[in-house]
């Protein structure tokens, strides 16, 4: 007589599911607080070029961004097929870039205002004429550091 | 009368609950870092009087409105902008006072004296692509980039880590405050033989 009895049968127990959920809510929890949504809608194509030698923007509070590029096909009757700036959800003018840069900068807390970095966000297809005229606007309001926002890419993909 | 246990509710389908919840968060989810090239741009206020800049410290890149590039005078593609930049930078032909003792270029007398001097000029046209003028500029910053990083190698052999990279740790907020102290002092010593002079003319209204 043994006192280890073999178990019979060489059914495996069934592997215990109860902490499946616990798993997955805390993958849940680790995109839900990973997320950032984005605060305005595009209305204009956005595709950046890609370049290699960048430095990141850390610190969401001191960057303002200004978008550029065409129309997205749904309002391409509405507003044609010219590259254009959208500031915020609307779109504008290079002359409402100056005002834009002086609201946002009033937004901020004091200690900010200096050291604000203004992201051009602008599509690839887009005129050099009209970066021009808005680096104009923002010399005007000593808006003088900026960040060309890219993608991460050699810079061979931007030339076709 | 008997009092009835409550039944236990079914959590068996809380995984599917959740499964789909974190479904829903990884299709949504663009985990974003906005990345680029850092540009100052210059003040407004006029300059008086211009310093006087000798012809041949001017390195001149122009990008015409069909994208094709014009590197001092000559015809360039955008693969041999970086190299010729860099030659330009680290030519060192000055002599006496300012002659450049770190530059392994060619100490040709027609090009730069010495990197403090050199400078970059880039136009474009109106016209001109952004993406190539993001890529012109991104290779005129590889090519200051690259320098950084063979005099910091030179510099502190013990680092462990290119320009570049320790540019990004003390730009990094969660870099200890320590470290960042460390960097400084190497990371401007650095930037001094190679400061980073790259103007862009102002836009012209002929063209």
């Amino acid at each position: 007589m043994s006192k280890f009895k073999k178990k019979k049968g060489g059914e495996l127990p069934a592997i215990s599911t109860a902490s499946l959920p616990d798993i997955v809510f805390m993958l849940l929890f680790f995109f839900m607080v990973a997320t950032v949504m984005r605060d305005s809608t595009l209305m204009i194509q956005n595709s950046l070029p890609a370049a290699d030698q960048i430095q990141k923007l850390d610190k969401k509070d001191r960057v303002m961004y200004i978008y550029a590029g065409k129309p997205s096909s749904r309002y391409a009757d509405k507003y044609g097929t010219q590259a254009r700036i959208q500031l915020n959800d609307k779109f504008a003018d290079v002359g409402d870039v100056a005002a834009f840069v002086l609201a946002e900068r009033a937004s901020k807390r004091q200690e900010l205002q200096n050291v604000l970095t203004t992201a051009l966000k602008v599509d690839g297809e887009t005129n050099m004429g009209l970066i021009t005229d808005i680096k104009q606007e923002l010399r005007k309001v000593n808006a003088l550091k900026i960040n060309y926002t890219t993608r991460v890419g050699d810079y061979t993909q931007n030339m076709n | 009368m008997a009092k009835r246990a409550a039944p236990e509710v079914n959590a068996g389908s809380m995984a599917d609950i959740a499964f789909l919840l974190l479904i829903f968060f990884l299709v949504t989810t663009t985990i974003e870092t906005d990345s680029g090239i850092n540009r100052k741009l210059p003040p407004t206020d006029e300059i008086v009087d211009p310093p006087i800049i000798k012809e041949r410290n001017i390195f001149t890149v122009v990008v015409n409105k069909d994208n094709r590039l014009l590197v001092e005078e000559d015809i360039m593609e955008l693969s041999e902008l970086r190299q010729a930049a860099m030659d330009f930078l680290d030519n060192g032909g000055g002599t006496d006072e300012e002659a450049c003792n770190y530059c392994q270029g060619k100490k040709d007398p027609s090009s730069s004296d010495n990197p403090e001097k050199a400078i970059i000029s880039l136009k474009n046209d109106r016209e001109t692509s952004y993406k190539v003028y993001i890529a012109v500029q991104n290779e005129l910053v590889a090519a200051y980039n690259d320098l950084r990083d063979r005099e910091f190698a030179r510099l502190n052999p013990m680092a462990g880590l290119s320009y570049t990279e320790a540019q990004k740790r003390y730009n990094d907020p969660r870099t200890a405050s320590t470290e960042k102290a460390n960097l400084k002092p190497k990371l401007d010593e650095v930037k001094a033989m190679y400061p980073q002079k790259l103007s862009e003319a102002e836009p012209s209204k002929t063209n």
